[in-house]
């Protein structure tokens, strides 16, 4: 089954680059799991974020992103495992999910 | 030919033992939960006829499972239009086989299908409300009405809340099978808990409106027992079984005629079931025995000294309060640290168990627990203190919300006054 890894990081913590966290061996150990992370991103933080919505003909734009929540989407994976089981324990490994913050595991539509 | 009535019980009784089984077999076969029910209904109707005209089968359940998966292949053949249906029924196929009355092979297969959905009914990811629905729902047998009933929630509630889950089993991958060994311990303790909560449930309903709540107690020790036989090599499975029929025997001396609760000490002992006693302490000694206790077989092995005490005066509360210290280690919990204060203050004396629980007073924890002040109150009434205890059986009365724990402590109250 397809899974979308929502990785969510406290607002206000620590923002780490994608070459900061390159040289963590956390990193290394969840990439390590035998290719089944098929692709994802490291998404810049909400300050950076720019929200559109469109009202009748105009496009409204705000800053920041589309809600004020205590947590923030900091980046997202595809995986592709057996079953949620193994993608609960593909996501605990995740740094992410002991640094404060919590790893949201999606089923993807198909 | 047999007679109706014995038909009849015979089908009753293959409905408590063999409905969960029967289910759980239906859904591996075709992975659809609700074919899977409607099925396993529809060979217990049939059962009724067939077994009035051609007698009780040697082995019900087996032939209540291929009646209902030869029930679910036609369904499935009638309904192959696409080619995941064609090829469900195809596999289906394969394993379809005619119920052979003279078989009586390994039925082991057969049963770690029941395990598969105990732990798939229990999963963590669907909420707790579900998890104790859907156990009822699909391994106990009870209708959607009689769960809703149970829970005070209305039909309609229920019935959504069934719905939505297995649609998450099905939309999130939750999968089918027992864990993996280094998850087991982590998921059968959320098993456990799922079946104690359940017995609770029903161990809390003690008025006659609340009547067809009890039957929880015992869908909770049935249940109890068939996973303690699927797991005999865990000891808090047969721990938690112990502890349920331990709290069980005393379950009817709870509550008087009036529907008012009864404090252990003034329980009547005679009353109390000998035959779940005895069965629970020879279960709990065969956990022990295995030397890796849990809070389980801890709980249950409290639940025994009070069990086995000839007499209120006689039980060993030196004994409870260790236990306590025992279980406290297991479960940090504030409630735990509660009832150890009170096994203290009938070994040490009143004023040992107020020194205990001022330091759990301070920590805060249980501010809006009823118990904490109840506690209190009951310990100074033990000192002679009726004016402070008093006091506290006020406060008590603030915080409770049961009905009949209300009555209890009100009538506490009275006595601390009269006194």
């Amino acid at each position: 089954m397809k899974y979308a890894l929502l990785f969510c990081s406290p607002v206000g913590g620590e923002e780490r680059s994608p070459a900061e966290h390159a040289g963590d061996p956390r990193f290394a150990a969840y990439f390590a799991q035998a290719g089944r992370v098929t692709g994802g991103a490291r998404l810049r933080p909400p300050a950076d974020a720019t929200t559109v919505r469109v009202r009748g003909d105009e496009v409204l734009l705000s800053d920041g992103p589309f809600a004020e929540t205590k947590e923030y989407i900091a980046g997202i994976d595809f995986i592709d495992v057996a079953d949620l089981d193994e993608a609960i324990a593909l996501a605990a490994r995740h740094p992410a999910a002991s640094d404060g913050g919590s790893v949201e595991v999606r089923p993807v539509w198909e | 030919m047999s007679g109706t009535d014995d038909v009849e019980a015979a089908v009753a009784a293959a409905f408590r033992e063999d409905w969960g089984q029967v289910v759980a077999t239906l859904i591996r076969v075709t992975g659809d939960w609700d074919l899977a029910e409607e099925c396993a209904q529809d060979a217990f109707a049939q059962a009724l006829d067939r077994w009035r005209r051609d007698g009780v089968p040697r082995r019900p359940g087996a032939w209540l499972t291929t009646t209902a998966r030869n029930r679910a292949l036609d369904v499935l053949r009638r309904e192959a239009v696409g080619a995941a249906k064609l090829r469900e029924a195809a596999v289906l196929a394969r394993d379809e086989e005619p119920y052979d009355p003279e078989y009586d092979g390994d039925d082991s297969g057969v049963e770690d299908d029941r395990l598969r959905l105990i732990f798939t009914c229990c999963h963590p990811a669907l909420p707790i409300e579900a998890r104790v629905a859907l156990t009822l729902r699909t391994l106990a047998g009870l209708t959607t009405p009689e769960i809703a009933r149970a829970f005070l929630v209305p039909e309609a509630t229920m019935a959504q809340r069934l719905v939505r889950a297995k649609k998450k089993i099905r939309n999130a991958g939750i999968p089918y099978r027992v864990p993996p060994a280094h998850l087991l311990p982590e998921r059968t303790t959320g098993v456990l808990g799922v079946l104690y909560l359940l017995f609770n449930e029903g161990y809390a309903a003690t008025t006659g409106a609340d009547l067809v709540r009890t039957d929880l107690c015992a869908e909770a020790v049935r249940l109890a027992r068939v996973l303690a036989r699927l797991m005999p090599d865990e000891p808090e499975t047969t721990g938690l079984l112990a502890l349920l029929l331990l709290h069980d025997a005393r379950r009817h001396t709870r509550v008087d005629a009036a529907g008012d609760l009864v404090t252990l000490e003034d329980q009547d002992r005679t009353a109390w079931d000998r035959a779940e006693i005895a069965e629970g302490t020879a279960l709990l000694e065969t956990a022990l025995r295995r030397g890796r206790p849990g809070p389980y077989q801890i709980q249950a092995a409290i639940a025994a000294c009070h069990a086995t005490a000839p007499t209120a005066e006689e039980t060993d509360w030196a004994d409870i309060a260790g236990l306590y210290g025992e279980l406290a280690r297991f479960v940090p919990s504030a409630v735990v640290r509660l009832n150890r204060t009170v096994a203290v203050g009938m070994a040490d004396g009143p004023e040992a168990g107020l020194a205990l629980l001022a330091e759990l007073e301070q920590e805060g924890d249980l501010t809006d627990y009823h118990l904490l002040p109840a506690t209190r109150a009951d310990l100074l009434r033990r000192a002679g203190r009726a004016e402070e205890a008093a006091k506290a059986y006020e406060r008590a009365l603030e915080l409770v919300e049961n009905e009949a724990e209300r009555r209890f402590l009100e009538k506490r109250l009275a006595e601390c006054r009269s006194a």
